[in-house]
């Protein structure tokens, strides 16, 4: 079941005489391909909580339509989208037992959809052994570890079959070892029911690790939805370029003259196709190699070893971090009696924005030698 | 087209029945309100009636042509109600005061302090919360009568002072105080009395509030003993004052001014509930949940 | 260390004096007047030890009296009262507007003297020489006839009795009510709104089931408030309860320490403590009860 939203705006009246509305999600557009994992990522306050309650129809939009297949949901209320929502805290019945809360959405259903007793059981039983829980079917909610409630959660919002799952927040009530497992179930169920999922998430390693598209949001508007590699490679803006991406990336002050690039004072690389303007320069930690005849020059603080990598920190006078980080491979050798550091950049992994608009300016550049 | 005006339809069907039964639930609410408001007003209502003309109606009348203040006065006159009123005003502020200066180190000691057997100290205090207060009352009354204290501020007040649950609402309250707050001044030296004095108790002070403001309810209603142990009419309370005016004094005959009499008693404390309604509703709902 | 470790004793002495002289010696006190038989509080002194009281109480008509009208009231009034209240509860969470001025208004009768709203109710209710009352006329209207609660027969003196215990129960329950109605996690609600469940499954499911432990609360506090009535019968009907026939079992035994029979010690420990036996049987059955049906 494919997903649309069009021109989909939320507005809240603001609370006091003199200020704006707040304006949590500002006309977005977009359309979700049935049967994939989206996930919905950015800061905290960026509306995207705002934009799950509103695609399940626990808020009404103030303007725009959203809709589901060719069906449009926009003023249909919660229970007749045929959605389930999995609550970031979960939301079970803490005086019902697993099987009765996963049972409790089927023995709503009225009319043609009411179910007997053992279709309801076996819808049930399906969906506990989807998310691997059918062991603790007589437990309450209280005598769970924090996995096991979400896993009931999503068994609970997934027993109605229903178009379109939707996630809030899934993985932040976590502890780190669970998440990486948790994310791997969410990935799995989802494959293996083919329903449209949608997450919502601040943490954009989650989100790039599992979904087949991200949507990049801030202050309620959308910046960039795309398939998370491409999203990476291709920012479309300063934000979306520092949001994703661990150790983040690096940014600098610079300009280009003259076809030149220069990071600071220095002249690092040939730029082609762009006009003579300040820029902000983005270099991906990936995008340093160690060449003693290189053009970026930085001042060598430490070197941290990670095993597989090393992990360069130097400073540098025009960056905007107080730190800049380079990932080399662990085999380079790097000599830490030398107060510089030299490195050569890989053209694709830097970035030119606008110095105003934060907006990416594309450019050329001759393949290394 | 055809789904929208379905739409339309359902939304505004939708908003007719939430806006009838909200409509019943206000008439409803209403109801009850008016029920518990209106013997108030016929309290007011006939305290100001004068007694000529109450007793002229045979069929009672919602409102009066003449209101007269005539019946306060005799309130006040025909019946030692000012003394009624002062006693309990002693009674209660005594008591309050005594209760205070009791509970404060009590739950204290529970809630900070460190000593030998606090656990099962507690214990013992918590299980004499089950005592119903009629079964001691028995005893207390023989003590006070043995104690020649009938008829006295002292005989009143004795026994009304402490009650175990306030002891556990302050102690919960105290409790909420973090430790390191008990820490650094330990570390500067405090000594647990100037910490008591100068960092619990302005931090619990709503708390401490709520309860007085408990406790003075409690004092001010209280009946069953000082109707007991006085029957010395310059000793009795509002209440027991009120049960006497009824029976002995004008309240057979003269209702207006009974009437008044009962609206002076209740009057200070509805004031002190409008001004303080918030707190005592919290503080009450509190200690319903800790039971 | 050790030097504080005493310390606590200290502060709790004002306490410990308080309570040990006036709630637990008179607990073991009262123990022993019900069993010292004769008792005679002009001279002190008793003829022997055993059940006398108890059975001198138990067939004593006053009492057996005090006893029938403490029970009906407590079987009219908990269970009337507490599903009132949740009604009114249940309507006060429904609006938002004026809430908090209805449940200042509501909780109005719990700040007022008893004895002094009971003498407003024993007016309206009584049919004098003058006047038939305020509550006749109304019954009249609806083309009753007239009764007169106060001194007429005995139902309609139960009925004013139960009328008005409820009027004044009613602040507490409420109260309680209303903000364990507040502090059900709305995410339920949300959860079941996604799930299309009709407003009375939300009800009996959800709702009822999480705010279980305060009805249950107010239940057995009902019960036991109920059988301890005394204030309440002595507003309407005046300090001489027997002459009533509105005695309650609290009545009982004060009249036995001081009303006209005079002091009586001994019976009235031995009513106290049957009062006591029977409130903590019933608030036994009640636990045990709420085993089966209370969601912690």
């Amino acid at each position: 079941m494919k997903v649309v939203l069009q021109h989909l705006t939320k507005r809240f009246p603001s609370r006091t005489k003199k200020g704006d509305d707040v304006i949590a999600v500002n006309d977005f557009n977009f359309e979700i391909p049935s049967g994939k994992l989206i996930g919905l990522l950015g800061p905290s306050g960026c509306g995207k909580s705002t934009t799950l309650n509103l695609i399940c129809g626990l808020e009404a939009p103030t303007e725009g339509s959203i809709l589901f297949g060719e069906d449009d949901v926009t003023r249909l209320p919660p229970e007749n989208r045929g959605v389930g929502l999995v609550f970031q805290n979960y939301a079970l019945y803490p005086h019902l037992t697993v099987l009765d809360n996963i049972l409790f959405p089927l023995q709503n259903l009225k009319g043609a959809d009411k179910l007997t007793k053992p279709q309801m059981m076996e819808k049930a039983m399906q969906a506990a052994k989807l998310v691997q829980i059918d062991e603790l079917l007589e437990r309450k909610p209280s005598e769970l570890s924090g996995g096991q409630q979400q896993r009931v959660a999503i068994a609970r919002a997934l027993v109605k079959m229903p178009r379109v799952l939707l996630l809030d927040e899934p993985l932040s009530n976590l502890d780190a070892r669970l998440r990486l497992q948790t994310r791997e179930e969410i990935r799995r169920i989802q494959q293996e029911t083919g329903i449209t999922t949608i997450f919502v998430t601040h943490d954009q390693d989650e989100a790039m690790s599992i979904s087949d598209m991200i949507v990049v949001m801030k202050a309620g508007v959308m910046q960039q939805i795309g398939q998370p590699q491409d999203v990476y490679d291709d920012p479309i803006n300063l934000f979306v370029a520092t949001f994703l991406g661990t150790p983040p990336i690096n940014v600098f002050d610079g300009c280009v003259k003259g076809g030149m690039l220069y990071v600071g004072e220095d002249p690092v690389m040939a730029v082609g196709g762009v006009a003579d303007q300040q820029v902000s320069v983005g270099i991906r930690p990936e995008g340093f190699n160690l060449d003693p005849q290189g053009t970026f020059r930085s001042n060598l603080v430490r070197v941290e070893v990670m095993g597989r990598d090393t992990s360069v920190v130097s400073t540098h006078p025009a960056s905007r971090n107080p730190f800049v980080r380079s990932i080399i491979r662990a085999d380079n050798q790097v000599d830490r009696t030398k107060k510089t550091v030299c490195f050569s950049l890989m053209p694709n992994k830097v970035f030119l924005f606008d110095a105003q608009t934060d907006a990416r300016i594309p450019f050329t550049w001759e393949a290394q030698k | 087209m055809e789904n929208k005006i379905d739409f339309d339809r359902i939304e505004r069907r939708a908003a007719v029945r939430k806006r009838t039964f909200q409509t019943v639930d206000y008439v409803l609410l209403t109801l009850w309100a008016l029920l518990v408001l209106f013997p108030f007003y016929w309290m007011v209502l006939t305290s100001i009636k004068s007694y000529g003309s109450y007793n002229a109606e045979y069929i009672p009348k919602f409102y009066t042509v003449a209101p007269t203040l005539q019946n306060y006065a005799d309130a006040f006159t025909t019946v030692p109600l000012g003394r009624y009123f002062l006693n309990t005003i002693i009674y209660t502020l005594v008591t309050t005061g005594l209760m205070m200066i009791v509970i404060i180190p009590a739950a204290f000691a529970f809630a900070r302090l460190d000593f030998p057997g606090r656990q099962l100290a507690f214990t013992l205090f918590l299980s004499l919360m089950m005592i119903p207060n009629e079964l001691v009352i028995i005893t207390n009354f023989v003590t006070i009568t043995n104690l020649g204290l009938r008829n006295t501020y002292t005989g009143l007040i004795l026994p009304s002072v402490t009650s175990v649950f306030y002891i556990y609402l302050l102690k919960e309250n105290f409790e909420q105080i973090p430790d390191e707050l008990y820490r650094a001044a330990q570390v500067d030296g405090t000594t647990d009395l100037k910490y008591l004095l100068r960092v619990m108790l302005p931090i619990s002070k709503p708390t401490l509030v709520t309860i007085a403001i408990l406790k003075i309810i409690e004092c001010w209603n209280s009946y069953v003993w000082p109707r007991l142990i006085t029957d010395d009419q310059n000793y009795f309370l509002v209440s027991n004052g009120i049960q006497e005016i009824r029976e002995n004094g004008f309240g057979r005959e003269n209702i207006p001014a009974m009437m008044a009499a009962v609206v002076v008693i209740s009057v200070p404390l509805i004031v002190l509930f409008l001004i303080f309604h918030k707190k005592v509703m919290a503080g009450v709902s509190r200690g319903g949940t800790k039971g | 260390m050790k030097k504080r470790s005493m310390k606590g004793w200290l502060y709790l002495l004002p306490a410990i004096l308080f309570l040990g002289c006036f709630m637990v010696y008179p607990l073991i006190d009262v123990l022993i007047y019900s069993f010292e038989e004769g008792y005679n509080s002009a001279s002190q002194t008793y003829y022997g030890i055993g059940l006398y009281n108890y059975r001198y109480v138990l067939h004593d008509p006053y009492f057996l009296q005090a006893l029938r009208n403490t029970f009906i009231l407590v079987i009219i009034t908990v269970p009337l009262s507490t599903g009132i209240a949740l009604l009114i509860s249940l309507g006060l969470h429904a609006i938002k507007p004026l809430r908090n001025l209805y449940q200042t208004i509501y909780f109005l009768p719990y700040v007022t003297n008893t004895l002094a709203v009971g003498l407003v109710f024993m007016i309206l209710f009584k049919k004098t020489a003058y006047s038939d009352g305020l509550v006749n006329l109304l019954l009249q209207w609806f083309g009753g006839s007239s009764v007169d609660f106060i001194d007429g027969p005995y139902w309609a003196k139960m009925f004013v009795l139960c009328f008005y215990t409820i009027w004044v129960v009613m602040p507490f329950k409420v109260l309680i009510l209303t903000s364990a109605l507040a502090s059900v996690n709305p995410e339920y609600y949300s959860a079941a709104k996604m799930d299309a469940t009709s407003k009375s499954r939300v009800f009996f499911k959800i709702t009822l089931p999480m705010i279980s432990p305060m009805i249950f609360y107010l239940v057995i506090t009902g019960f036991i408030g109920a059988f301890k009535a005394y204030s309440d019968a002595v507003a309407l009907f005046g300090t001489d309860l027997n002459a009533a026939g509105m005695n309650t079992i609290v009545g009982y035994v004060y009249d036995m320490l001081y009303g006209n029979s005079g002091g009586y010690p001994s019976f009235a420990s031995a009513a106290a403590l049957i009062l006591f036996a029977i409130v903590l049987t019933i608030t036994c059955v009640n636990l045990l009860i709420s085993k089966k049906h209370v969601h912690y």
